[in-house]
């Protein structure tokens, strides 16, 4: 860039790789003029680790933990998506005990990562307190599946065919104790956070997203129904038992200002924590016996062919698409993440925007490098 | 909401001879389609009304090297989806694996900007008429696609070795101490 | 210091052998150093304060180990750790600027309070002028911010410093006609006539003796929170966005001057809304219980939970934001102020 260019008070402002706001290491490139942000253009990579070519040199159950480490929030849901498509692609059915326990855990999850989400996006916009309030609860959801898989974070828990690890004796009680003592704690976040005057002025006019832009920019999950669009797979693409779930699909409604705007994606998300445990209480209600390795084949052989495995993960629709030749190696994983998208959607609801407000717009669209990086 | 042989018959009404071939017994039905014609193709899929695939689900590259039964080639692929019809469908364009070319759809959607540059930083393929066709994952300076079945490593990466445990086997096959304290004196 | 004078003069026979000028030189001296170690005393407690109740609010504990009571002695083990830091100056910085900038905010901050009225025979410095003094030492604070984001050379601080120049110059508008309103009253500028105005129990205090001082307590207490830069008013050290703002690249003991005067100043600022609206050492009762340094201090501390209070709820405002409503909120409201209060005190 030549510096003949900058005339006046132009200015290029790095929000570099290290930075307490960007959720991982990402570079956001400002130009700015005064507080008002020109143009902004993300850079990313800096988390790359290869995984698709890691995965061409792994066998098929070898894939799951790598998985994990892509949205390592919602690990879970990760290793969901990857044995669904694995399991299309070889033609398994699994029973109804694995459907349980993955919509079990793929909704503990979402409140999991949806807690640190709307946590973190208030600790971005200033109150650092529903930050600590939400992550004790989290930390309840942590200890759940400690208890079930041994691990905290990244569990390699959905195989292709089955789970790892059956719940142990107890898990239906304490999981429903924890549901019991979450919802009052929404409501009180709800009151400390989401009505907030100050909360509202800085989110509900900011980072406008219109449905054309966010269907041009694949833009899905809950920055697509913040923008008033009513399209979640669990409902219009069920799969792994969610038809047989009642619950209601969060959509944004524009209610303190334009509609798409950073309040509805950040409400929607509250919101789907609220459907999530209604999931969870008919899902443990009907958990139904069975062995969860029944159908987990003992050499993962796909026949040659490929399929596109989409599932609704807490940030949006992740697609598998998976190349099999064959062999008990992948021949081609392509991960489809709901994360690159919306980024790549960031210089377009970033028009006119202060800096401030491209804090308020990166939180609000809830991205994990890890994801997006791969 | 049209299946995948309605699609595939009105395409070939208005495309004829490119397009190439189609798969409607597959999992995901595929409709294989000429290199130079993916961006008309795209827009009308995106224009027409009983069609409207609005949404671009995933652009995907894949390398066919010495793969048993099939040419070398690499191949684009296409996941296009239309939230107004809910149907989905598949495209993939062939293309020689020197000098991969093929028009870039980013004018159509634009998601196809950041999945292009991603085909080009991995596998190398070509995107005309793209605004930016720049690496998005590796450095901007990185040498070798590396999602191609034929690529090295680089050794080093601007003076940096690229795989340092290798070199750290060595070192410690050759006696030299390893993992310690550079800043120790001797 | 009239008092230090006296009781000096009186207790030691050699000292009316002394030069004049040292005569009087020592008490002021020795009533400045007194403010000043309370002052300091203050942040101290302030800081451990500060950390516990942000502590409590948010369903944890704080500070446990240190000193062995709950950690009072945290803020201590703090002030010695930044003590031993390397001192780091970024290569490219203005270093003259880099290192007065942290002296001007810690003055602007501790010199004010030689004027604060802690009782009816304590005051550091009993100026006719007392208000309008400590107005414009808090001045020179924002003189110190923005030499601090300029001199580090770095694009964040620049913008803490930016920041800071418009919301403390801007919001100095309305917390000084808040305190017209109450010098109208008075008829002085100087603290202790302000507060002997206040004598006689609960009900002659400023705060409500008429509605216009009333609202204008609340306007000074807002435009005084950004005065200080406390949330939500605190984008010039805005964490999430400018990493640190003003302060990035400061480090050890002169970071540690940027976070003293922070506490000074929620200090100042508390002490000078108790002395003008709520009563300063006077009592709720005519004939007051406690002594009034006692009551001066409550009062004082009072505001200081409540500032803390506030910062741990509430977001922050966004620039525009915050300078809309200074001078289209707290401004205009501001002048009604001032103008019912000079109508009611023509009668």
């Amino acid at each position: 860039m030549q510096v003949e260019a900058y005339v006046g008070e132009e200015m290029v402002l790095n929000m570099g790789p290290q930075h307490p706001s960007t959720h991982g290491v990402l570079r956001l490139e400002l130009e700015t003029d005064g507080e008002i942000v020109k143009k902004v253009v993300p850079h990313i990579g800096y988390l790359h680790r290869c995984f698709e070519k890691h995965a061409e040199n792994v066998d098929y159950p070898g894939v799951v933990p790598y998985t994990d480490r892509m949205d390592y929030v919602a690990s879970m849901n990760n290793s969901f998506g990857y044995a669904l498509a694995v399991e299309r692609l070889m033609r398994i059915e699994v029973n109804e005990r694995v459907k349980t326990l993955r919509v079990i855990m793929a909704e503990l999850n979402r409140i999991a990562s949806h807690l640190l989400a709307v946590a973190t996006y208030g600790m971005d916009i200033g109150t650092f307190t529903p930050f600590l309030h939400c992550f004790i609860e989290r930390e309840k959801v942590l200890d759940l599946f400690e208890w079930t898989c041994g691990a905290r974070l990244l569990y390699n828990y959905n195989w292709v065919g089955g789970v790892s690890h059956d719940i142990p004796e107890g898990f239906v009680d304490k999981a429903r104790q924890f549901l019991r003592e979450f919802e009052p704690v929404l409501k009180e976040l709800n009151e400390l956070l989401s009505y907030n005057k100050i909360f509202i002025k800085r989110t509900a006019a900011v980072g406008i997203l219109s449905v054309d832009v966010a269907l041009s920019y694949n833009v899905t999950g809950p920055n697509l129904r913040g923008s008033g669009v009513k399209w979640d797979l669990r409902k219009d693409e069920p799969y792994s038992g969610y038809e047989k779930y009642d619950f209601e699909v969060a959509v944004g409604d524009g209610r303190f200002g334009p509609i798409g705007s950073c309040w509805d994606r950040y409400y929607v998300r509250v919101w789907e924590m609220a459907e999530s445990i209604k999931i969870l209480h008919q899902a443990l209600d009907r958990l139904p016996e069975g062995d969860v390795q029944e159908k987990v084949p003992k050499k993962v052989k796909p026949q040659k062919g490929e399929t596109y495995g989409r599932s609704e993960a807490p940030r949006g629709e992740l697609g598998y698409y998976i190349v099999s030749d064959g062999t008990g190696n992948p021949y081609r994983i392509k991960v489809k993440s709901p994360c690159f998208t919306v980024l790549s959607a960031l210089p377009a609801m970033a028009k006119g925007a202060l800096i401030a407000d491209i804090i308020a717009i990166l939180g609000s669209i809830d991205i994990v490098l890890g994801e997006i990086d791969r | 909401m049209q299946q995948a042989p309605e699609i595939l018959q009105v395409l070939q009404g208005k495309f004829g001879n490119k397009i190439l071939s189609s798969d409607m017994t597959a999992l995901d039905p595929t409709i294989t389609v000429a290199a130079d014609s993916i961006a008309e193709i795209s827009l009308f899929l995106k224009n027409n009304d009983e069609l409207a695939f609005d949404t671009l689900m995933c652009l995907s590259g894949v390398d066919y090297k010495g793969s048993k039964g099939e040419t070398d080639r690499i191949e684009v692929v296409y996941h296009l989806f239309s939230m107004r019809h809910r149907h989905q469908i598949v495209l993939k364009v062939q293309l020689p694996r020197e000098e991969p070319a093929i028009p870039s759809v980013e004018k159509i959607w634009d998601i196809a900007n950041w999945h292009e540059r991603e085909a080009y930083d991995m596998f190398g393929v070509e995107f005309q008429g793209h605004s930016d066709l720049r690496r998005i994952l590796c450095p901007d300076d990185w040498v070798g696609y590396p999602l191609r079945k034929d690529y090295v490593q680089p050794e080093t990466y601007r003076g940096m070795p690229v795989a340092p445990g290798k070199q750290f086997v060595e070192m410690a096959q050759e006696g030299l101490p390893v993992g310690t304290d550079p800043f120790r004196e001797e | 210091m009239d008092a230090i004078f006296s009781w000096l003069s009186s207790g030691i026979p050699a000292y009316a052998r002394l030069p004049e000028l040292l005569q009087h030189l020592i008490p002021m001296v020795l009533a400045c150093l007194i403010c000043l170690v309370a002052a300091l005393l203050f942040v101290l407690m302030a800081n451990w304060g500060e950390r516990k109740i942000a502590a409590h609010m948010q369903d944890r504990l704080g500070p446990m180990r240190v000193g062995g009571w709950h950690g009072w002695a945290q803020p201590l083990a703090d002030g010695v750790k930044l003590l031993l830091k390397e001192d780091i100056i970024p290569a490219e910085a203005d270093r003259l600027l880099f290192r007065v900038a942290p002296v001007l905010v810690f003055v602007g901050g501790f010199a004010a309070f030689a004027v604060i009225p802690f009782t009816s025979s304590f005051i550091a410095a009993d100026l006719n002028i007392g208000i309008l003094y400590a107005v414009a030492i808090t001045a020179l604070g924002v003189v110190g911010i923005i030499m601090a984001g300029w001199s580090s050379n770095n694009k964040y601080a620049l913008y803490g410093g930016m920041r800071a120049a418009a919301q403390i110059v801007s919001y100095e508008i309305p917390a000084v006609l808040a305190i017209l309103t109450v010098i109208i009253h008075v008829g002085s500028l100087s603290m202790q006539e302000i507060v002997q105005a206040q004598r006689g129990g609960v009900w002659n205090w400023f705060l409500f003796r008429n509605p216009f001082t009333f609202l204008a307590f609340f306007v000074y207490f807002l435009a005084s929170l950004a005065e200080v830069n406390r949330t939500p008013f605190d984008i010039p050290e805005a964490e999430s966005e400018l990493v640190a703002g003003y302060h990035t690249e400061y480090s050890g003991m002169r970071f540690a001057f940027f976070y003293l005067a922070e506490y000074a100043n929620m200090l100042l600022v508390s002490c000078i809304a108790t002395t003008l609206f709520l009563g300063g050492w006077t009592g709720l009762l005519s004939k007051p219980l406690l002594p009034g340094v006692i009551l001066f201090m409550t009062k004082a501390l009072f505001l200081v939970f409540v500032q803390m209070w506030l910062r741990w709820t509430l977001p922050r405002l966004r620039v525009d934001q915050l300078l809309h409503m200074c001078w289209k909120v707290l401004l205009p409201i501001a002048f009604v102020l001032v103008m019912g209060s000079g109508i009611l005190a023509l009668k």
